[in-house]
């Protein structure tokens, strides 16, 4: 995980080590201070030589001064590492996640993602930062006391010398044992706060079937589950804080008697005695500070194991095969024996054994039942998914053998869920083509039939959206969804049921645009109605994940019965249409 | 649809931080409310604080006696006699020190479990009005940040605030007894400690506002973004989503640096001064040893230093635990707005229970599924449920400024299939969400088998409606689970003929584990319109005397939804139906189809005279205008 991690803090590394190196000299300096100290009582009260005192008490001021500018420098380098690696690391993280597949995303799923993007990395960066201020200082503090004990007196230091590993012995069982217990309770909060959010998202649902005792019951049970975790976790670490004292006040009344009995004989002066207190309480408090951000790192290797997984996550579809300088000549597309499912553990393909010849310039319907295999076919073209078996080509060539900006390029795509970004409508169509003219700007509004309502929008192509798109209608969304798509210019077309919200007439016009404006393109429709993919050169008829049939509207009246079901399911009673 | 609820830019833990609270007083008071059941426990940490304390300050003075009357003088035994008075100082220090904070955290996590579980107990009564005028990010933030910071406020600061105060006050009386010249120097620098802490605290608060709004830039590009990966992909955007994310990083970068840099500075320069108060007081403690012929003497000196280095620290911490419980109390403050909300009203007494009718029409309570049902008014008459809606010149509005339904009146007689046909916003949905009294209404009535549905108790109300939403809501867990969802009780069978009615049972057999196969994610891996299905299945499960169908099978195609047609006709014949739909040819076999436009009843009728009228719906029927 560090490893994986430390790239990012790589490019920081001076400043890690300047506010590491910051951090000690702050510690040292403070500890050398109570030693200047010993020298005023021992020499300046014992000869009653003020100006020594004056001299000494000078240097220690000055010492805390350099102390005071470390200290400063450590919280600036420190800062300055922390917000850096996080900002390396969420930069990192959000460019691995564009090289992600739409198997990747689905694995992950959205919220998750944005979990980690956010939340996640900040934990990291925080944590980083208080490493280099406080953990640091812990055994600084540690090794230079025992340092300069052993130096004031080497026979008290054997005190230490005891206190120390058995300090060690006691305390690091104990975060080792607490270590799962916050994992668990982090575990528990998950659990909790889905609850909430499934609460959230399906109030009404709730609310309908009168489920609120239902759901409070599946709260309270997670609830006293948090609850259990949190006791059991919190409490053992209450435990850190009283051991800790216990050892410590056992080191300086260790010191008090073994120094007690030195300074009798003469061996030890009084004021390196009081030195030795402070030495004391200086490590206790720096103990007290990891133990503090211990239970912060606990969560942040959570954190960070969340974010590894993301930049390990493999794509799972690469530009490996491709020629970088390959592009699509023509719409042609086929497949050939083709199967897909979108998990392996499923035991049946989603798309069974499909071929097909399509030829550029078509217009090709498509029409099926539910969960009959429409998106999944028409989303293997710009290798969106990766078929199973068999091959998909466009142009004549397979889908691999294009780089995926080269593929899609020419392959433009009009999801079933789509999305318009917050922004003015002219920056959403820009996606497009981000050369695009005004002329071209509107040529594609006018072919989508988004230029009716654009006219008469305050704004126009400079409207704002919103959030999300939230300011247009779903019709309406749907067309300039459509106009984004044609602005590409692509060589293959393809529209999942993506006028579903808008009128009859008005599809009619935009398919007859379509006609016109994109001519030498192939336009692949998929469509709940029939009027819609009715004058289509070809028609495919999916069900069950095979092609059960293909033509023409007329041929297909005759022989495919299931289309004829379909047909008359949409006719029925509409004498008018005739 | 009303407004739906969007995840602000904020995004998770986005802004909120930094609130001060507006009512602190009562805020505490209202946490004090939870703390009180507690009071024996409470009492009990504040005895172990107490002692802890006295423990803490009084070992500490002991140095003085020790080093003045025993380890100069050489007294041996007095040292070891003392020592051990000195050690069960501490040992007592440290047990109680171990007993309050074992006990606080009893306390506490017993505290904010129970305040967790108050606050989602309370949203369950809340109205929907209350979840459209609030994003999921934002709720959800109750139970992540704010409860947290309870939990941490309650866990530690309020017993160390209060540790921390009683060591201060000790030390500094200690400092007193021992040398009341010296104490004057640490009077001196805890007054420039404060103004340090003042002046970079209030440096600080605008970085860190800065630093906020930043984070919230960053936060909402990356879930906007996020949740527009797919479109990013198929447009080939990869490159001008980063860049758009680099500058928006890159600008919380430099923010989040000041920001964290003021923030840090507090630490060293506090721990500094008072290195700074021990060197001076070592001086001047120094001269006077010399000059005070023995009135100070060194163990004086030594005890005292001890005093500095601790004074200082409470300082510290108690700016910090006071920041803490700030923090917590705005936390708690907002679970509080939450839960002292008007619940939905509910005063209804009219009851729904099962009922049989015999031959003369005569109803009376059964305890069995009759599949038949009865309202029961509070002296105990029953009125046979029979699926009469009416409107009384309903007028409504989400706001009360902005009135979406003017004065719109209609009926469905029992048995009845009524559709709604209109463009977006015309108000379809909201009036099924009145139905169900989602809402209240501005002025107006709804009775329902002559009954104002004010006067049913909401329950009883809801569970004789079957909802299917066109946002569809699927819970982690089985998809036997979701289905059962509808009518807890039913069994495996009863799940599977719902799912047979609803024309899912094909597509469930295909999952891996079938029946049993877990959902997550709100069933991610299902397509919209098996998304759907599931949702009529979990609608026809709990077999409701009326439904509701609010754009129920949009995503279905047409010959599947011929065949849920024929399944939802077997399952509500004789019962009313409401129906919204964009595919006219759902609606086409209604009753009674209602065109609404801007909130008004522009036309009624069935298909054929709709269609002679030649009015909005033969255009609407004829594509000449547009349904969104």
């Amino acid at each position: 995980m560090i490893k994986k991690l430390w790239p990012h803090a790589r490019p920081y590394g001076g400043w890690i080590l300047a506010g590491v190196a910051c951090s000690a000299a702050d510690a040292v300096f403070q500890l050398l201070i109570p030693l200047v100290m010993s020298d005023i009582v021992d020499v300046g009260i014992k000869n009653g030589d003020q100006t020594y005192i004056l001299q000494k008490g000078l240097l220690m001021v000055l010492m805390a001064m350099a102390a005071l500018a470390f200290g400063l420098g450590a919280a600036g380098c420190s800062s300055i590492a922390g917000m850096g690696f996080g900002a390396n690391v969420r930069r990192a993280e959000y460019d691995h996640i564009q090289t992600f597949a739409f198997p990747n995303i689905e694995r992950f799923s959205t919220a998750s993602l944005v979990t980690r993007l956010t939340n996640d990395v900040n934990n990291l960066q925080m944590s980083l930062m208080m490493s280099m201020r406080l953990m640091v200082r812990a055994p600084v503090m540690l090794v230079s006391a025992l340092f300069l004990s052993i130096h004031i007196s080497r026979q008290l230091s054997s005190v230490f010398l005891v206190a120390l590993p058995l300090l060690l012995l006691v305390v690091v069982p104990i975060f080792i044992r607490v270590g799962p217990m916050f994992r668990s309770l982090q575990d528990k909060t998950d659990a909790l706060n889905l609850v909430v959010q499934e609460n959230l998202t399906g109030i009404r649902v709730v609310k309908s079937f009168v489920r609120e005792e239902r759901e409070r019951e599946k709260f309270t049970r997670r609830n006293e589950d948090l609850k259990d975790a949190s006791l059991r976790a919190f409490g053992a670490v209450v435990v850190n804080m009283p051991v800790m004292m216990l050892i410590v006040y056992g080191t300086i009344i260790a010191v008090m008697w073994f120094g007690g009995q030195m300074v009798f004989a003469g061996t030890l002066e009084p004021g390196k005695l009081t030195t030795y207190f402070t030495y004391i309480t200086e490590i206790m408090m720096s103990l007290m500070m990891v133990s503090m951000i211990f239970m912060m790192l606990t969560r942040t290797v959570a954190c960070a194991r969340r974010i590894v997984e993301v930049l390990d996550e493999v794509p799972a579809i690469r530009d490996e095969t491709a020629d970088p300088d390959l592009e699509v000549p023509d719409g042609s597309i086929d497949f050939q024996n083709v199967s897909f499912k979108y998990n392996q553990s499923n035991p049946e393909n989603i798309l069974q054994n499909v071929n097909l010849h399509i030829a550029s310039g078509m217009t090709v319907g498509i029409l099926g039942g539910t969960g009959s295999g429409k998106t999944s076919l028409v989303s293997l073209i710009p290798r969106l998914y990766e078929a199973g078996e068999g091959t998909v080509s466009v142009g004549g060539r397979p889908v691999a053998d294009y780089t995926m900006e080269h593929l899609r390029d020419a392959v433009s795509m009009v999801l079933q869920k789509n999305t318009l970004f917050s922004g003015t409508i002219r920056e959403n169509l820009l996606w497009g083509n981000p050369n695009a003219t005004e002329e071209q700007l509107w040529a594609a509004c006018r072919a989508a039939c988004a230029d009716e309502f654009l006219e008469r929008m305050p704004g126009g192509l400079d409207a704002d959206l919103g959030q999300g798109g939230v300011n247009v209608s779903g019709g309406q969304k749907q067309r300039l969804c459509i106009a984004r798509a044609i602005l590409k210019q692509p060589k293959v077309l393809i529209l999942d049921d993506s006028t579903s919200a808008v009128d009859t007439a008005t599809d009619a016009k935009i398919r007859q645009a379509f006609a016109s404006e994109l001519k030498d393109a192939t336009k692949i429709i998929i469509a709940q109605r029939v009027a819609s993919v009715c004058e289509a050169d070809l028609i495919l008829v999916m069900d069950g994940g095979r092609v059960a049939a293909q033509g023409t509207h007329q041929e297909l009246m005759e022989s495919c019965a299931i289309y004829r079901e379909v047909y008359q399911s949409q006719q029925e009673g509409a004498s008018l249409d005739a | 649809m009303p407004r739906h609820p969007k995840r602000g830019p904020g995004g998770p833990g986005g802004p909120g931080g930094f609130r001060k609270p507006k009512n602190l007083r009562g805020t505490l008071r209202k946490l004090m409310r939870y703390l009180g059941r507690y009071k024996l426990h409470l009492g009990l940490v504040v005895v172990l604080l107490i002692a802890s304390s006295a423990c803490t300050v009084g070992g500490s003075y002991l140095i003085k006696p020790l080093i003045n009357d025993y380890i100069l003088p050489g007294d041996f035994r007095g040292l070891a006699k003392m020592l051990v008075l000195m050690a069960a100082v501490y040992v007592t220090g440290a047990a109680c020190s171990f007993g309050y904070a074992r006990v606080m955290v009893h306390v506490s996590q017993n505290c904010v479990a129970k305040i967790r579980g108050e606050l989602f107990d309370k949203m369950q009564t809340l109205p929907l009005k209350f979840f459209d005028g609030h994003t999921h990010g934002e709720l959800m933030s109750r139970y992540t940040n704010d409860i947290e910071t309870v939990s941490e406020a309650l866990n530690n600061s309020f017993a160390s605030l209060i540790s921390c105060t009683l060591n201060f006050t000790g030390t500094i009386a200690m400092m007193l007894v021992l040398s009341p010249p010296l104490t004057l120097i640490t009077f001196a620098v805890l007054g420039v400690m404060l103004l340090v802490v003042r002046s970079i605290g209030s440096r600080s608060h605008l970085c860190f506002s800065r630093q906020q709004k930043t984070l919230g830039a960053v936060n909402g590009y990356i879930e906007e973004m996020t949740e527009g990966q797919k479109v990013i992909k198929v447009f080939n955007h990869e490159q001008a989503a980063k860049e758009g994310f680099y500058a928006r990083n890159e600008e919380y970068f430099r923010a989040a640096v000041q920001a964290q840099m003021f923030a840090g500075m507090m630490m060293p320069a506090m721990g500094n001064l008072s290195y700074i108060n021990y060197a001076i007081t070592c001086c001047l403690g120094a001269m006077a040893a010399i000059s005070s012929g023995g009135a100070f003497q060194l163990g004086d000196l030594a005890a005292f230093l001890q005093y500095t280095r601790q004074v200082s620290q409470p300082v510290n911490q108690i700016s910090q635990q006071v920041n803490t419980i700030l923090s917590a109390a705005a936390g708690a403050e907002r679970i509080f707005e939450i839960m002292e909300m008007e619940p939905e009203a509910d005063s209804g007494k009219v009851r729904l229970v099962r009922a049989r009718a015999d031959a003369a029409g005569n109803v009376t309570r059964v305890h069995e599924d009759t599949n038949a049902w009865a309202w029961m008014a509070p002296d105990g008459s029953l009125t046979p449920l029979r699926g009469d809606v009416r409107f009384h010149n309903v007028v409504f509005g989400y706001e009360k400024d902005h009135i979406i339904l003017h004065d719109i009146s209609l009926f469905a007689k029992p048995g009845q299939k009524i559709a709604f046909v209109g463009s977006t916003g015309a108000g379809k949905t909201t009036i099924t969400s009145l139905i169900n009294r989602f809402y209240e209404l501005q002025s107006g009535s709804i009775t329902y088998d002559g009954i104002d549905i004010r006067d049913i108790e909401k329950d009883s109300l809801r569970r004789s409606l079957g909802v299917v939403l066109q946002d569809t809501h699927l819970f982690t867990g089985t998809v036997a689970d979701n289905i059962r969802y509808g009518r807890l009780e039913a069994t495996d069978e009863e799940v599977k003929a719902a799912a047979q009615l609803a024309g899912a049972d094909a597509f469930i057999r295909h999952l891996p584990q079938g029946y049993d196969t877990i959902l997550s994610g709100d069933g991610g891996n299902l397509s919209q319109g098996e998304r759907q299905l599931l949702n009529i299945a979990r609608a026809a499960c709990a077999n409701p005397p009326v439904l509701i169908l609010d754009e129920a099978t949009s995503s279905i195609d047409t010959r599947t939804e011929k065949i849920i047609e024929r399944g939802m006709d077997r399952l509500m014949a004789g019962r009313t139906v409401f129906v919204i739909a964009h595919r006219l040819s759902t609606v086409r076999n209604a009753k009674a189809i209602i065109v609404l436009e801007q909130g008004e009843i522009i036309e009624r009728g069935d298909h054929e005279s709709l269609l002679q009228e030649r009015g909005r719906y033969y255009q609407l029927y004829t594509g000449q205008a547009e349904l969104a």
